[in-house]
């Protein structure tokens, strides 16, 4: 069934838009990331106009994100407090990163910052937690009780605050550091940064793993819901027609997905998300390094 | 002032009456709405004369639908550092958003150079480019990946010989729109040809439109943003909560 979708201008298949939004939401649910980065690429393949997908990408991850979190609430694995504390500093520096965005656009070559950057962090970030998963469960199958919470530096820092959820008493400057961070990589990177800040909060404040996804679509809502309006009133390309097609698909996948997420073993779900951030990671630095078949591209004069 | 002083001449150098087009459209507006899957339009006309027809030069007949036009920056990648990066752009000035000739014959017979010039027929008098900048040498590449990336998605159509013609009389032609159409004026042109020399001239418009659900939308989230916005994350939020509800009655 074709569907003519009012702001993109194109006409797709409605049930293509169902599958697409259902696939991503499942690994959404069970991985507590907003999964733009994989949407993104696949609306442009399906030939959505790049301005469109990316604001109606953050239209969607409200939805799935609301859903899964509140199958998260019920569960009680969502540290408000920490989301919270994140949530401030990811609205700083989603401001800082509109600035260098629009600072880099003006430079020319954005489009190649943020493929470079795609690959770079999830290269990175997928290496390291495929490597450290793998490890870990290694040491399970050998019987070793996993190594946590090892005091270092991060514990020597003042301004502490009880995060209880979470098993945490540590210095607040952490996580609004990591908070900024991840914002203005998002801002850049135009997703909600689940991926980034995922991994972030395991290795660098480590959280249990079981508290770090409903907390990481806690506070992904708002920051993608900041996106959303903002997109929709500067530069008019969410498409509630794209984004009501794909979050029926995403709110049941995300729902799937967090049920699928608690069934499975901490180790297990960091190595596939690991794995998923890697295989994304190749597809860019492949899509870099090969010579495209159309050289050419058309873009709205002004625009990038 | 001056447009309407040149259209005036225009009328009165035009050839008086030897031979005028009738037209007709199987619907001079086009409706978008939501399922929209693209649409065909039947262009059909008659030739008017005074007096019988000549027989040598054959006539031949050009029909030409063009979409609202636009400027659009066209880049080329090329290999820097081991990875496909842009390195130039050229701005074409005004580019149509959909562009198609149906012609009788092949269109090199039906329509001399000189006479293209002058009434932009052929793709590439369609679009117009003005000025590229200093460093690159090689504009036309750049209007030619233009068409060739428009051309793969039916949005500029060349249809050699899907004009018929009965009797040096009657003409007809099925002109395919796409799906993905921009809403706007489809400025219309009929050219009889005889000898390459365009004897007679007929334009008209056909007006593609949002209807229903597509034009409000469309309409709301241009001139009303902010509740737009809000609506799509209404919606989002209640999504979201539905489900959760919904599947929380499956549990039980």
């Amino acid at each position: 069934m074709q569907i003519y979708l009012p702001i993109a201008e194109v006409s797709v298949n409605a049930f293509l838009l169902l599958g697409l939004g259902g696939l991503v939401g499942i690994l959404s649910g069970m991985f507590g990331v907003g999964g733009g980065f994989l949407m993104t690429p696949l609306l442009f393949f399906i030939g959505i106009p790049p301005a469109v997908a990316v604001a109606t990408e953050a239209n969607q991850i409200v939805a799935s994100s609301f859903s899964g979190v509140l199958a998260h609430f019920k569960r009680k694995t969502v540290d408000l407090r920490m989301g919270t504390v994140l949530l401030i500093g990811g609205l700083i520096g989603a401001a800082l990163g509109v600035v260098v965005f629009n600072y880099l656009k003006a430079l020319g070559q954005v489009d190649l910052l943020v493929k470079l950057c795609y690959v770079v962090f999830l290269g990175v970030i997928g290496g390291l937690m495929f490597m450290e998963s793998l490890n870990a469960i290694r040491n399970t199958k050998k019987g070793k009780a996993p190594v946590r919470k090892k005091h270092n530096w991060i514990h020597g820092l003042p301004f502490k605050m009880r995060f209880r959820v979470s098993g945490l008493y540590i210095s607040v400057i952490p996580p609004l550091v990591v908070g900024v961070a991840v914002g203005i990589l998002a801002a850049i990177m135009g997703v909600g940064g689940g991926f980034i800040m995922v991994p972030a909060m395991i290795y660098l404040l480590g959280m249990p793993t079981k508290v770090v996804v409903g907390t990481s679509l806690f506070q992904i809502i708002f920051v993608t819901a900041f996106t959303t309006m903002l997109h929709a009133t500067t530069n008019y390309t969410v498409d509630i027609v794209l984004a009501v097609l794909l979050l029926v698909g995403g709110v049941i996948g995300a729902q799937i997905g967090t049920r699928i997420g608690v069934k499975m073993k901490a180790e297990q779900l960091r190595i596939l998300l690991a794995m998923m951030v890697l295989a994304v990671c190749g597809k860019l630095a492949f899509d870099l390094l090969v010579q495209p078949s159309e050289l050419y591209s058309l873009g709205v004069a002004g625009g990038h | 002032m001056r447009a309407l002083l040149l259209a005036l001449s225009l009328l009165i150098s035009s050839p008086a009456g030897a031979e005028e087009i009738v037209l007709g459209l199987s619907s001079d507006q086009v409706s978008i709405n939501t399922n929209f899957d693209g649409s065909e339009i039947l262009i059909f006309g008659a030739v008017k004369r005074e007096e019988p027809a000549p027989d040598e030069p054959s006539m031949q007949v050009i029909v030409t639908v063009a979409g609202p036009s636009e400027p659009v920056t066209v880049r080329r990648k090329e290999k820097r550092f081991g990875i496909w990066v842009n390195v130039d752009s050229v701005e074409v000035d005004r580019a149509p958003s959909f562009y198609a000739i149906s012609t009788s014959t092949l269109l090199g017979l039906s329509l001399s150079e000189t006479e293209d010039q002058r009434h932009n027929v052929s793709i590439q008098r369609a679009i117009r480019s003005v000025g590229a900048p200093m460093n690159i040498t090689n504009s036309e590449t750049f209007t030619q990946a233009l068409i060739r990336i428009k051309s793969a998605s039916d949005q500029y159509q060349l249809n050699e010989g899907t004009v018929s013609v009965d009797e040096q009389t009657l003409f007809r032609t099925a002109i395919e729109l796409p799906a993905a159409l921009t809403e706007g004026e489809y400025e219309t042109r009929i050219f009889l040809t005889r000898g390459g020399r365009v004897v007679s001239k007929y334009e008209t418009s056909i007006y593609v439109r949002k209807v229903g659900l597509e034009r409000w939308l469309f309409t709301l989230s241009r001139e009303n943003a902010f509740l737009y916005g809000l609506m799509s994350l209404a919606i989002a939020i209640a999504a979201g909560w539905g489900a959760s509800a919904v599947f929380s009655v499956f549990r039980r």
